[in-house]
């Protein structure tokens, strides 16, 4: 299985297309921290306009933690387009070439092949919140040092700097769950067509409409929403809250978990019983 | 055949797509070191066969056993044992002829394949454009590196599905060639199939002619082409004197068809001199006498659509 794993993570890191995610994260968070570096402060004013009034602010509030928040919270959303783009070629891809005509005539199981490619899904989706989190969280640490984090959500919370640390982990712990849904659900799309463009748009549809509903105000709609994965996504960011909202966070991985565990069966499903004919 | 010890065995193997019969109830027995040839025209189903072989494909009905043991059951196993290239040769494009084989090489369990990876393209003569990526390689090219693929582990079955599609003439005499040598040095059981009748007439001791996804010939090569009844084609200056001549004779319960001035018969191949004679004898002037082996010519109405 091991050796399985490896080679799908080598099929994954020799494309190119895997380094689009990493490119573009690795172009957009020096940009972000270039403007903040020149016109960050401003725009903590302008958020802290109020409470200056009122209160007195020391020490270094534009920092790392601030900036590592910050490219979380307007990053997120995008990185669904980065993991689809691969999780939506791992079994299409295959069908494309062919080469399921080379692999599955050795002896391999359909269910172990099933495994390693979704396991090597999983560990490209890790790997691209870690480069994330060494651009976001690292490098603004390097270039704005640390200090107390403030975050700026309904009201404004202000963390100490010893007390942050342990939040970015487990956000990013979060955030690979939320992403692992998406990339589970690519995974199945991928596992339904023999062209890699389906399941990337389908299953970018699936998260747009979902998030369409999740705002729509009908009434009839409402038992539904909280059983959409969408609703869960960006449940990363209560570990900012003061204090944590856990019973909110175990219930929005329960369901996360939920989604990627159907998604995952019904791959096998319809992957177990297909005809090899492309 | 050339042993008694079954290594394919097909009882029943039907395989529908919708309303659509792709195989239908086939037979089929391959013995140990038989080159068995799998014969038919296009769409034949003779992919679907081997896809059902390799288990790519799941039949609708019947079954497989493969080295004594039941395909659905054992496939891991008897799969271990198999080579193959299934139609054209596709692989990772965007990865060199090495990293392929790698790959496959470490999926069927070779642990350290460096050392018959490079005997391998060296037996395809790849090993100088072993680190090119495979998106560069000519169609021969990548039909030779599928040779390679299927030979990698050293499989005792090997199953090809017209090996020699792409190849240029060399490429055609060196899959023969390692076809035979496969065979005769190594004691390799081989399926071939193809849909050009010289190409297994030269590589195969046994065959199967499958059309519309049944059986519809099957034997030793020997039996098969080198059968005494003929089907020969007279080519005469007036039709109607021939068939006067013939008329009433024994020949005439022979005649096949007669129409432009061609008459086609069914007869021993030592019968023809008898023939001529009598047509000559009676001023009928013949311009060709064209025999066909009878296979051969059933062969052909089939790729013809006539049958």
């Amino acid at each position: 299985m091991l050796t399985l794993i490896r080679m799908e993570l080598l099929k994954i890191f020799k494309k190119w297309r895997t380094y689009i995610g990493f490119l573009a994260i690795a172009i957009l968070i020096p940009i972000i921290q270039i403007a903040t570096y020149f016109e960050g402060s401003g725009y903590l004013n302008m958020a802290l306009q109020g409470l200056k009034q009122q209160f007195f602010f020391v020490g270094n509030l534009l920092n790392g933690y601030f900036l590592g928040n910050m490219l979380l919270n307007s990053l997120f959303v995008h990185i669904p387009f980065l993991i689809v783009l691969v999780a939506g070629d791992l079994l299409a891809g295959e069908a494309t070439a062919g080469t399921y005509r080379i692999i599955l005539t050795r002896p391999v199981s359909r269910f172990q092949l099933i495994n390693a490619k979704f396991i090597a899904g999983i560990l490209y989706t890790v790997s691209l919140l870690l480069w994330m989190a060494l651009l976001s969280l690292g490098l603004s640490l390097v270039i704005f040092g640390s200090g107390e984090l403030v975050v700026i959500r309904q009201k404004i919370i202000i963390l100490a700097a010893n007390d942050v640390l342990w939040r970015f982990a487990l956000a990013y712990l979060y955030a690979i769950l939320s992403m692992s849904t998406v990339m589970a659900l690519a995974f199945l799309f991928s596992s339904l067509v023999e062209n890699s463009i389906g399941p990337i748009i389908g299953a970018l549809a699936v998260i747009i409409i979902f998030m369409i509903i999740s705002v729509l105000p009908i009434h009839s709609l409402e038992a539904v929403k909280p059983f959409l994965f969408t609703n869960h996504l960006d449940k990363w960011m209560e570990f900012f809250g003061d204090p944590v909202d856990y019973p909110q966070i175990f219930k929005s991985a329960f369901v996360l978990l939920l989604h990627i565990g159907g998604f995952y069966v019904i791959t096998l499903k319809i992957f177990t019983g297909k005809d090899i004919l492309s | 055949m050339l042993s008694e010890q079954k290594i394919i065995e097909v009882h029943g193997l039907t395989k529908k797509f919708g309303k659509l019969t792709a195989v239908d109830h086939l037979e089929l027995n391959v013995y140990r070191g038989d080159v068995f040839g799998f014969l038919g025209p296009n769409g034949a189903g003779k992919s679907t066969t081997i896809r059902m072989l390799l288990s790519l494909v799941k039949p609708t009905s019947g079954s497989i056993q493969i080295f004594g043991k039941p395909l659905s059951r054992e496939r891991a196993r008897i799969l271990r044992r198999i080579g193959a290239i299934v139609e054209k040769s596709d692989f990772y494009l965007y990865l060199s002829a090495y990293k392929n084989l790698e790959i496959l090489a470490r999926i069927s369990g070779i642990a350290h394949p460096e050392k018959r990876i490079r005997e391998i393209l060296e037996l395809v003569r790849l090993t100088d454009r072993a680190h090119s990526k495979v998106k560069t390689f000519s169609h021969g090219m990548k039909q030779r590196l599928g040779i390679a693929q299927a030979l990698l582990h050293d499989p005792e079955l090997i199953i090809l599905d017209e090996p020699s599609t792409g190849l240029d003439p060399r490429g055609v005499k060196e899959v023969r060639d390692l076809i035979f040598r496969l065979s005769k040095e190594e004691g390799k059981t081989i399926f071939i199939s193809s849909h050009i009748l010289k190409e297994i007439e030269q590589v195969a001791n046994r065959l199967l002619i499958i059309n519309k996804g049944a059986a519809q010939v099957e034997g030793t090569v020997e039996e098969l082409l080198n059968s005494e009844q003929l089907s020969v084609t007279f080519e005469v200056d007036s039709l109607k004197k021939a068939l006067k001549t013939l008329e009433h004779s024994q020949w005439i319960s022979l005649l096949e068809s007669a129409r432009n001035n061609r008459l086609e018969f069914k007869l021993a191949k030592k019968s023809i001199p008898e023939l001529t004679d009598k047509l000559v004898r009676e001023q009928v002037k013949i311009s060709a006498i064209i025999p066909r082996r009878s296979l051969e010519d059933y062969f052909l109405k089939i790729t013809q659509g006539d049958l």
